[in-house]
């Protein structure tokens, strides 16, 4: 038991057998919530069909158990499963490049794990991504370790002390410290959860016949509510509504990032541990690490946070605050952020460093652009709500709302503009953009396989250039937005050298292009 | 410092492609002056449009499927380039919004080469070079079918030649 090696076909862990109905029971719970009251109220045996319903998921959820089989060879990693059509998904382990074990609620309390093996570029098409739902907590463990911490097979004299996980192997980059929960309310994430709740509590009062208004606080509180003038009664939903998205926020971050944890271990991996409830470990090879992401949302920038995730072959880009695997660090002190990029970089620990390197500015060009930009897309709106309220009866404040937001609109394209630049610093391409969401890359130079160069009408017209370095690894094209031609060129070539020489000339004026002046 | 800039790529495609693109476009634009003289019969006795309106559409429709049919294939032909060294893959494209792609053939992954009805009508081709990006691919369509092989064969011996799995 103690080789993870299985070379005959296994069944997953028998325990799946109460989880998988379960899941399959969440799944289906609208349709069969809808069966029951569509059933119940033309008078019939709706609970019955409900029941059936049930009866038929947990039957469904049974077979995926009886239908999915693994196996773990010297050379592959296969899954079988599927009842009408069978599936066999298979995985080269020379492919593997990420590892990731998940454990719900429901997981935890069975003592059980889910892997998902990453692996290389198809993974985009979800193809290359092989789920192992679920094996025992200390398999998966195994599993994890055997995959990436491979020991030659060849010259396997004593695999099992060159596969068992040494603690002293293990060095801490970076963990959770309490006063970090103060960058939760700044997160935002609560936002997503006040909104399901409020749409759940308006569907129960429209379709459930809840009539909410008949409790006694709510009536109390509404009457309070109505004999407030109107700036105050919108004061105190904002107020509310702030209040009740921070402490959700909070709640959020907390639970997901709780006993977050970086570690690396001597075999070359990076092992993200994080998550109260449910449990998530992220195992990412070293030499995929491409580069690293720092983000600043506004608000957490004003707090001077920052998260940052890695740039990696075979994981897909990290979406939101936690959704990505590829996450190194929840929302955290900058420094902090800063720190561990330097720590992660291989090329970072002496030059340099991508993270806190000075940027190339874009120059009055990209700073107007960025204005006709921002006052153009204001200037629709305006014009859309002008125009519905002359004829579709709009009420005024709306058009007059966004006409008082005109200066706002200004510090948004200031700020876009402050946020853009560029570098080419210790081996790394580095380009920053976006001001509601201020996004720093650094990508290895070695990790960029192309480059498009994007020119419109209009960036013809003020000699600028949209430059993206295409890569492997994370978003697959990282851009260098609105920089002047030449210096998109410059850092190309610089970038990766001997690549566009062949191509380039010097012009002494910039009339090539025959559209362009 | 003098002020690099790029030098469009050396070749151009083929001639023909001029009229393969000219016939793609007006079979487009048939489509869709026959679905309004389609709907013009059918509204007929509805009158639910004055029969004007729909003849100044269909007129409005015809003249700028003249004018797109007339220009397109010609412009397209003027931006459209391609080159390919032992070194890299370099395209230009596009009239609006202009494109370079670059990539090196040490980066290359597959090399494909697609041939619709309408393109072996007009003895084309068109091949698309993948690298490891999913933001990186490179097309060059309009390719007479000898020369569109010879870039198959020659990308990918130097694709082959090099070694790693080019992420």
């Amino acid at each position: 038991m103690i080789d993870p090696i299985v070379t005959t076909w296994r069944r997953l862990s028998p325990r799946m057998l109460v989880i998988h109905p379960f899941q399959e029971v969440v799944r289906a719970a609208p349709a069969l919530l809808g069966v029951l009251i569509a059933g119940t109220s033309s008078g019939g045996e709706g609970h019955l069909w409900g029941l059936a319903g049930v009866g038929l998921m947990v039957v469904v959820g049974m077979l995926r158990w009886f239908t999915t089989t693994y196996r773990i060879t010297p050379e592959h990693v296969q899954v079988r499963r599927g009842l009408l059509t069978r599936k066999v998904v298979t995985v080269p382990r020379d492919r593997v490049r990420t590892v990731d074990v998940t454990s719900h609620v429901l997981h935890r309390v069975l003592g059980l794990a889910r892997v998902e093996v990453g692996t290389g570029t198809s993974d985009r098409r979800h193809e290359g991504r092989l789920k192992l739902d679920a094996l025992t907590t200390a398999e998966a463990a195994r599993l994890r370790v055997e995959l990436l911490h491979r020991a030659p097979a060849s010259s396997a004299a004593a695999p099992t002390a060159s596969t068992a996980p040494s603690p002293a192997a293990e060095t801490e980059l970076a963990r959770m410290r309490p006063e970090w929960v103060r960058f939760g309310p700044f997160t935002m994430s609560g936002l997503v959860t006040v909104g399901v709740i409020g749409g759940f509590v308006s569907r129960l009062m429209s379709e459930g016949n809840v009539d909410i208004s008949s409790v006694g606080p709510v009536q109390d509180a509404w009457r309070w509510f109505s004999a407030m003038s109107l700036p105050l009664e919108i004061a105190t939903v904002v107020l509310v509504l702030v209040v009740f998205v921070s402490i959700a926020s909070t709640l959020g971050y907390v639970l997901a990032f709780g006993n977050f944890r970086l570690t690396r271990h001597a075999g070359g991996t990076l092992h993200v541990t994080r998550g109260l409830l449910t449990t998530r470990a992220t195992t990412i090879e070293e030499r995929r690490v491409r580069g690293v992401e720092v983000d600043e949302p506004l608000l957490l920038r004003a707090v001077r946070g920052a998260r940052l995730a890695a740039v990696t072959t075979g994981l897909r880009a990290a979406q939101g605050a936690q959704r990505g695997g590829s996450m190194l660090l929840p929302p955290a002190p900058r420094a902090e952020a800063v720190s561990v990029a330097r720590l992660v970089l291989p090329r970072a620990s002496t030059g340099v460093s991508p993270v806190t390197a000075e940027l190339t500015a874009h120059g009055p060009a990209a700073l107007r652009r960025r204005f006709t930009r921002a006052y153009g897309v204001h200037a629709l709106v305006l014009a859309a709500l002008l125009a519905l309220w002359a004829w579709a009866g709009l009420p005024s404040w709306t058009w007059l709302t966004a006409a008082a937001l005109l200066p706002l609109t200004a510090l948004l394209a200031a700020d876009r503009y402050r946020s853009l630049g560029h570098a080419l610093t210790s081996g790394y391409l580095v380009t920053r953009w976006g001001s509601l969401v201020r996004r720093r890359v650094a990508l290895e130079c070695d990790g960029v396989i192309g480059w498009n160069i994007e020119r419109s009408f209009f960036q013809r017209r003020a000699g600028l250039a949209t430059l993206t370095a295409t890569t492997a690894a994370g978003k697959q094209g990282y851009q260098v937005r609105d920089v002047a031609l030449a210096e998109a060129l410059r850092l190309a070539a610089a970038s990766t050298p001997g690549l566009l020489d062949p191509f380039l000339v010097e012009a002494r004026e910039p009339d090539t292009m025959p559209a362009a002046q | 410092m003098d002020t690099p800039t790029l030098r469009p790529p050396r070749h151009r495609v083929s001639r023909t492609a001029i009229w393969y693109w000219t016939a793609r476009a007006a079979l487009g634009w048939l489509v869709v002056l026959a679905a309004q003289v389609v709907w013009l019969v059918a509204d007929r006795d509805e009158s639910a449009l004055p029969v004007t309106t729909h003849v100044t559409a269909l007129v409005v429709t015809a003249v700028l499927a003249v004018a797109h049919v007339m220009v397109m294939p010609q412009w397209r032909y003027r931006v459209h380039r391609w080159e390919a060294t032992s070194a890299a893959v370099f395209t230009q494209s596009g009239w609006f919004k202009q494109e370079w792609r670059i990539a090196p053939v040490s980066r290359i992954q597959t090399v494909d080469s697609q041939r619709g009805p309408l393109e072996r009508i007009f003895r084309l081709a068109n091949v698309t070079v993948t690298t490891a990006s999913a933001a990186g691919p490179i097309k060059v369509s309009g390719l007479d079918q000898d020369t569109a092989r010879r870039l198959v064969a020659e990308l990918t011996a130097t694709a082959q030649a090099t070694a790693g799995d080019a992420t």
